[in-house]
């Protein structure tokens, strides 16, 4: 029998506030606006919403911020759970989960960030208790080029083929004109960038931008009644292994190893029927460990998987569509913008960077320091 | 529900005794006296089993490299260091700094051993190539 929330809600509104440089504007202006947009392409007014999930290291009690500052009156279900940069991606998990349940009809899940152009900002969000930290890691990067060092060293794992992922993001970016950077990149490009964390130079690591983005998440039963065409959430699976980095068991292997079947079996699918990916790649060593964990390609062959053009434009599995985190927009917490990404796809409104004829998106969020792994299956009315 | 706290439930929690040992000059990690494995780092009940009846020991010292990176640095911000995952003889990971060569030179696979210095101003678990004076 069908999981209870397969197809039982679907993204029936999407906004997104223009990416880069936002000067002058605060992080909830920012995600004001694409509240706006997002109710606007839903045709909703602010007090139809009765479910508001959103998260930032800004706002540790978000849930109760929002509703007061955008002036929600009727919110009935609250949460800010904060598990780094997947958060939006385990709100809609929630946000599933309480929709179905009737706690709530509408919920809004919402992020914002002026990441690029905050001049009052501080040090990097600490992520709480920490005996990693003593010996100043330059956090997250440092985490993440653990990782990649391991991969190297186990599977042989190349520059080269790290450096592929964000010359395949960025061939994906030039499609899009919301995209942060644009100039043509080469490998050659990566790999003589400036070392930030050896063994990734500065172009194996995400943008710093600001930027916004809202989804508008409904029951199946009154999807059809909105403007445009709803995506369905088909599958969902959660996992973390650990906070901080040293306490990761095997730095090749991510919880994605635990979520993502877990998302299949709710979905029903494998990751032959998926069109379009969209995954958090925070760092370049992400999308590689990602499509392993993900079974589309084996343990340590994510690299040549890469390198041979498999997820850049025309390949035979188009990840990251929009630019991704390398090069589209991040602004701090990115989960938010792959699942935009994929309903965009789903919709088939994405421009010259549309994949022909996608019914199914699979999605990865990632948070801390690969700790938390959301992956997500949307699907359009087809897939039902 | 027990009647008795659990000896480990009372007086300073692991944290506070990890830090006065490391001030003390001491590297001790927790082992379990339930599953006999040993963690780090401190706390009040087993990770790996969940019992609450653990001890402190003497850690060997003895580490292998499990990752390793190079925190680059711009010259006025000081010199670029190391950055490593430590495998300790006893079981658990732990991040430190393995100093006394080039932060490159550092490899994988490298057998290292513990000593405790102040990086900034408090004391640390850091280590060095094994067989170095």
């Amino acid at each position: 029998m069908a999981h209870p929330l397969r197809g039982a809600v679907a993204v029936v509104g999407i906004g997104l506030t223009p990416f880069g440089e936002l000067p002058g504007r605060s992080h909830l202006e920012i995600m004001g606006e694409a509240i706006h947009n997002a109710l606007a392409d839903a045709g909703l007014k602010k007090d139809q919403v009765d479910g508001m999930f959103g998260s930032n290291f800004a706002d540790p009690l978000g849930a109760i911020l929002y509703p007061e500052y955008f002036g929600l009156k009727n919110i009935k279900v609250m949460d800010s759970t904060n598990i780094g940069g997947s958060s939006f991606n385990n709100a809609m998990q929630e946000a599933a989960a309480a929709l179905h349940l009737g706690l709530c009809d509408v919920a809004l899940i919402a992020y914002g960030s002026n990441a690029r152009t905050n001049t009052r900002r501080g040090g990097g969000p600490g992520f709480g208790r920490s005996f990693d930290a003593p010996y100043r890691p330059r956090q997250p990067i440092n985490s993440y080029a653990l990782a990649a060092a391991r991969h190297m060293h186990q599977y042989g794992t190349t520059k080269e083929q790290l450096a592929q992922v964000a010359v395949s993001a960025r061939q994906w970016a030039q499609k899009n004109p919301r995209a942060f950077m644009r100039d043509p990149l080469t490998v050659e490009d990566v790999l003589k960038a400036r070392m930030v964390v050896d063994p990734f130079g500065v172009r194996d690591c995400c943008l710093v931008t600001d930027g916004g983005a809202a989804m508008v998440v409904v029951r199946a039963d009154r999807a059809k009644d909105f403007p445009n065409a709803p995506v369905y959430m088909l599958g969902v699976g959660a996992a973390t292994t650990h906070n901080d980095i040293s306490q990761m068991p095997d730095l090749t292997v991510t919880a994605v190893a635990q979520a993502a079947p877990r998302a299949y079996a709710m979905a029903g699918i494998t990751p032959k029927d998926v069109d379009v990916i969209e995954v958090y790649d925070a760092f370049t060593i992400n999308t590689i460990l990602f499509l392993e964990d993900f079974g589309f390609c084996k343990k340590g062959e994510g690299g040549p998987f890469v390198a041979a053009g498999n997820i850049a434009p025309g390949g035979k599995h188009p990840l990251n569509t929009n630019g991704g985190g390398l090069s589209c927009v991040h602004p701090g917490m990115y989960g938010m913008f792959i699942m935009v990404e994929a309903v965009e796809q789903l919709r088939g409104v994405a421009g010259d960077r549309q994949v022909p004829g996608a019914e199914i998106a699979l999605c990865n969020g990632n948070g801390g320091y690969l700790s938390s792994q959301i992956t997500l299956v949307f699907g359009t009315q087809a897939t039902l | 529900m027990a009647s008795e706290r659990a000896a480990n439930f009372q007086g300073p929690g692991p944290d506070a005794v990890w830090f006065e040992n490391v001030k003390n000059g001491k590297f001790r990690l927790q082992r379990c006296n339930h599953c006999g494995k040993a963690f780090f780092y401190p706390r009040p009940l087993c990770v790996h089993c969940g019992s609450a009846d653990w001890a402190w020991v003497d850690a060997s010292g003895k580490g292998t490299v499990y990752s390793t990176s190079v925190v680059r640095q711009r010259p006025e911000d000081g010199p670029d260091y190391n950055i490593a995952l430590i495998d300790l003889a006893e079981g658990p990971r732990m991040m430190s700094r393995v100093t006394g060569i080039p932060a490159p030179e550092v490899k994988i696979g490298m057998a290292v051993e513990a000593y405790i210095a102040p990086l900034d101003k408090d004391p640390l678990v850091l280590f060095k190539p094994a067989g170095r004076a």
